[in-house]
């Protein structure tokens, strides 16, 4: 099993421990083993150590350490954002924060949409049953 | 990024007398981990060089020294002078880091490690930024590549905060990737 997902200039990574958690940054360039800098349209340019970042699938096109505009404009032409919003990965985190901020009524709508859901399922299953049984 | 050790600019001279009424003013830039440290290790090393004591002596200036660009990747090398078990040595080491202050405690970190040597046993003689041609370590050549590629091969998934941390886990931990 070779690996998929290599650290590199270019790297898109999501942090998944302190400050930043759950931001999506651009390894811009390997300080040593453990540590990358790192850089996000919304935060200063810092490093960053590897054990607060997953890598992702997606690897942006740029050279070592470019200055913001160009970070930006390589980040918009390759689309990260719909990418990873289109991932099943990103898509996975939209609904988790969805579910995180939800009010009461809200749940309750859930909870209606769900017995709805039941409901149809269940009808479709008794149709089923009732044709391999006949 | 918090460091323990700060860089100080440190100025002081010796008394005014009425044999030498403008003594020369002498300045030191020294690592230390607050003011009140660095004006004592300035007037350590200052009683080695000259004549001059903190008795007789007068602090004019301590500035605490930031780092200038923090966002760029440096090599650093540093030259210190530390106390073994058996004597006084030499040694020039290597870091590579964004910041002089990252790389001093990389320095202090690694010489308690590798050679069991405590803070106050090091002394630092010089640092320098290196350009990447003349560094002399493969440890930190080895970085030098602009197309710098490797996978990170164990992947201990941690909680996201601490308060989620449990001491007992269900199974064992899955570390490929």
């Amino acid at each position: 099993m070779p690996f998929k997902r290599y650290v590199e200039v270019g790297r898109i990574a999501l942090v998944n421990y302190g400050k930043d958690y759950g931001k999506l940054v651009v390894i811009v360039d390997v300080i040593d083993q453990n540590r990358a800098l790192v850089d996000a349209p919304d935060m200063v340019r810092g490093q960053m150590n590897f054990k607060r970042l997953t890598l992702t699938d997606i690897k942006i096109d740029i050279k070592r350490v470019p200055n913001k505009k160009t970070l930006i404009a390589a980040l918009e032409a390759a689309d990260v954002k719909n990418k990873w919003e289109s991932s099943s990965w990103g898509r996975k985190l939209i609904v988790q924060k969805k579910r995180a901020s939800l009010n009461d009524f809200d749940r309750f709508k859930i909870m209606l949409a769900k017995i709805k859901k039941a409901g149809v399922v269940r009808q479709e299953l008794a149709k089923l049953k009732k044709e391999t049984t006949c | 990024m918090s460091y323990k050790f700060h860089q100080f600019q440190v100025v002081g001279r010796g008394l005014p007398t009425e044999s030498d009424e403008h003594p020369k003013i002498y300045r030191m830039k020294l690592w230390a981990t607050n003011e009140v440290r660095a004006k004592s290790k300035f007037w350590y090393f200052l009683r080695k060089l000259k004549k001059v004591k903190k008795s007789n002596g007068q602090m004019l200036a301590i500035n605490e020294i930031f780092e200038k660009n923090p966002t760029t990747i440096k090599n650093y090398g540093i030259w210190l002078r530390y106390q073994s078990r058996t004597g006084y040595h030499n040694m020039y080491k290597e870091y590579r880091d964004t910041t002089l202050n990252g790389g001093i405690e990389q320095m202090y970190t690694e010489m308690a490690s590798r050679h069991r040597v405590r803070h106050h046993c090091i002394q630092v003689i010089k640092t320098a930024t290196i350009p990447a041609k003349l560094c002399k370590r493969e440890s930190t050549k080895q970085f030098h590549n602009s197309k710098i590629k490797f996978p990170l091969v164990f992947k201990k998934v941690r909680p996201p905060t601490r308060k989620l941390k449990t001491t007992y886990k269900a199974s064992r931990p899955n570390l490929f990737v």
